[in-house]
């Protein structure tokens, strides 16, 4: 019985649906225009958002053209250090004048214009103008201010929590502890090994949770991307570079240059090939990194952007669906690729300090 | 790439490593590091109370086993003692028993020794009585006798008669 009202209440609703379809088919030809410009809006607004930006915008009134949120300090560096509000940019609407230069937003980068702020391009459409060198602390800046504080008070309560309660943490702390030590038990010690583990533990931490806190702040509405903006991952990874090579042992530089156990001739041609692993392996995490946060902002906004282009009225209770969805893969990939990026390290690290076992 | 590079932001980076290692320094010294110590401290103080709580088992077993051999070789010690002390009861009481006998013995002689001579002595006296009465007895019917003259020649007559047959 049951059975049977189910399939009826399907027939009955794709009935409803190819007849509000037919009716939908009309109204489509005159909407097609307006839809084109909204398709280059959500596109334009999306590769807004993975940028970096010079201020920090919640969202934005397009009628009344008010943008909601709070400008940044602009600190650039163009034959003196001069330092303004992003205000002055007017969200890259107007030009920014500042001790007789005029500097204007564009692209999210500023540039040396003159007083109009007349922009030159080259035959690729590239800006000519000069870049003077900047220093903002921008939207990234202040997110990873914002969680590296966070991260400071989370883990400073947590290390007092033992003293004031005979060593078992309280509140947040027990929460924390089990990651603390899920990063020691499964990343360090099994990577690096039981006797030089130490040494790296305050880098792999802090680069875990940083990591792992950045991707999840980016999944909030506050609309930020840091662990997608190849700066930052640079950054992440030239650390994870220098460290492996500056407390590296004899036996990794010997199996990079003079391979053991191999021809001669095999070791000559090896050294450049090793070489090369030694820059492709932290590239490798800089890339990886970067890519998923990307793709997954990327996805996550063009499915958000599907509920406003959906023409059919079950088009955006899909979309909202989907977005859910992929909303909860993406806050695994949030922990996953801060654990991978941890775990790489970690057998970075423990192959620079592996001994020698002939 | 192109786009990778163009997107590159020097400040950003400058930012982004001078944030990251002041974080880590910080860090190191205000949470990692103390919270490391705490966790390790606390990981060997379970473990040596579990190791000690080992050795306290071990150590009471052994007590059991001590208490154990304690309590037997009491019990056997007191078996021991039970057994000398029944066998030392009856030793006094055969002692006593053979004492108390001879003791008897002597006695029960000494009574007839005193009976025997209380006899002899009573016999003795009643053989003086007897010696005396019939000496009182024979000076009366002497008395009587000796008044007739012949009656006291038959009387010593037959007296010395009675004499030759003692």
């Amino acid at each position: 019985m049951q059975k049977i009202s189910v399939v009826r209440i399907f027939m009955t609703l794709a009935l409803i649906l190819t007849s509000l379809n037919l009716v939908a088919k009309d109204a489509e030809k005159v909407e097609k225009e307006g839809n084109e410009d909204l398709k280059s809006k959500i596109e334009a607004y999306r590769d807004h958002h993975l940028q970096d930006s010079h201020d920090f915008t919640f969202f934005s009134d397009e009628e009344t053209g008010k943008h909601y949120g709070f400008p940044l300090p602009i600190i650039l560096w163009d034959n003196g250090l001069k330092v303004f509000s992003s205000s002055k940019f007017h969200h890259g609407e107007t030009v920014a004048e500042v001790d007789g230069n005029y500097y204007k937003l564009y692209h999210s980068k500023i540039y040396k214009t003159d007083a109009e702020g007349t922009i030159n391009y080259d035959e690729d459409h590239h800006p000519t103008n000069a870049k003077p060198l900047d220093f903002s602390i921008t939207k990234n800046v202040v997110s990873m201010l914002f969680i590296a504080s966070l991260m400071f008070f989370m883990f400073r309560s947590l290390a007092k929590s033992y003293k004031k309660n005979n060593g078992i943490p309280t509140g947040v702390g027990r929460f924390l502890e089990p990651l603390v030590l899920f990063v020691r038990d499964e990343i360090a010690i099994p990577n690096i090994g039981e006797k030089k583990y130490k040494k790296y533990m305050s880098f792999l931490l802090t680069i875990f949770f940083f990591v792992w806190f950045l991707n999840l702040l980016g999944m909030t509405p506050v609309g930020v991307n840091v662990t997608g903006n190849i700066a930052v991952t640079f950054g992440l990874a030239l650390l994870t570079f220098l460290i492996t090579n500056f407390t590296a042992n004899k036996n990794y530089w010997g199996h990079i240059f003079w391979m053991p156990g191999v021809p001669t001739f095999m070791k000559i041609v090896l050294a450049p090939i090793e070489l090369l692993g030694v820059i492709i392996k932290p590239f490798s995490l800089m890339i990886r990194l970067y890519a998923n946060m990307t793709a997954g902002h990327i996805v996550i906004m063009s499915i958000i952007g599907l509920i406003f282009l959906a023409k059919h009225w079950l088009g955006s209770p899909l979309s909202f669906g989907l977005a859910f969805a992929l909303s909860i893969l993406e806050l695994l990939v949030a922990a996953l690729q801060a654990y991978i990026f941890t775990m790489l390290s970690a057998l970075y690290f423990g192959m620079a300090n592996e001994e020698a076992h002939h | 790439m192109e786009k990778l590079i163009n997107d590159f932001s020097f400040g950003l980076f400058f930012w982004q490593i001078l944030l990251f290692v002041g974080l880590v320094l910080l860090l190191r010294k205000f949470a990692w590091k103390p919270i490391l110590d705490s966790v390790n401290n606390r990981e060997e103080g379970i473990k040596n109370a579990l190791e000690s709580a080992e050795a306290a088992r071990k150590e009471m077993q052994n007590l059991q086993a001590d208490n154990e051999r304690i309590l037997n070789e009491a019990r056997a010690e007191r078996d021991g003692m039970l057994k000398e002390a029944r066998q030392l009861k009856e030793n006094i009481i055969t002692e006593a028993k053979t004492e108390a006998q001879t003791e008897a013995d002597k006695i029960v002689a000494q009574a007839q020794a005193t009976i025997e001579s209380e006899k002899k002595a009573a016999i003795a006296d009643l053989k003086s009585q007897v010696a005396g009465l019939s000496v009182e007895i024979a000076e009366k019917v002497v008395r009587r006798e000796l008044a007739d003259k012949d009656k006291q020649l038959a009387l010593v007559e037959s007296m010395l008669g009675d004499v030759t047959l003692n």
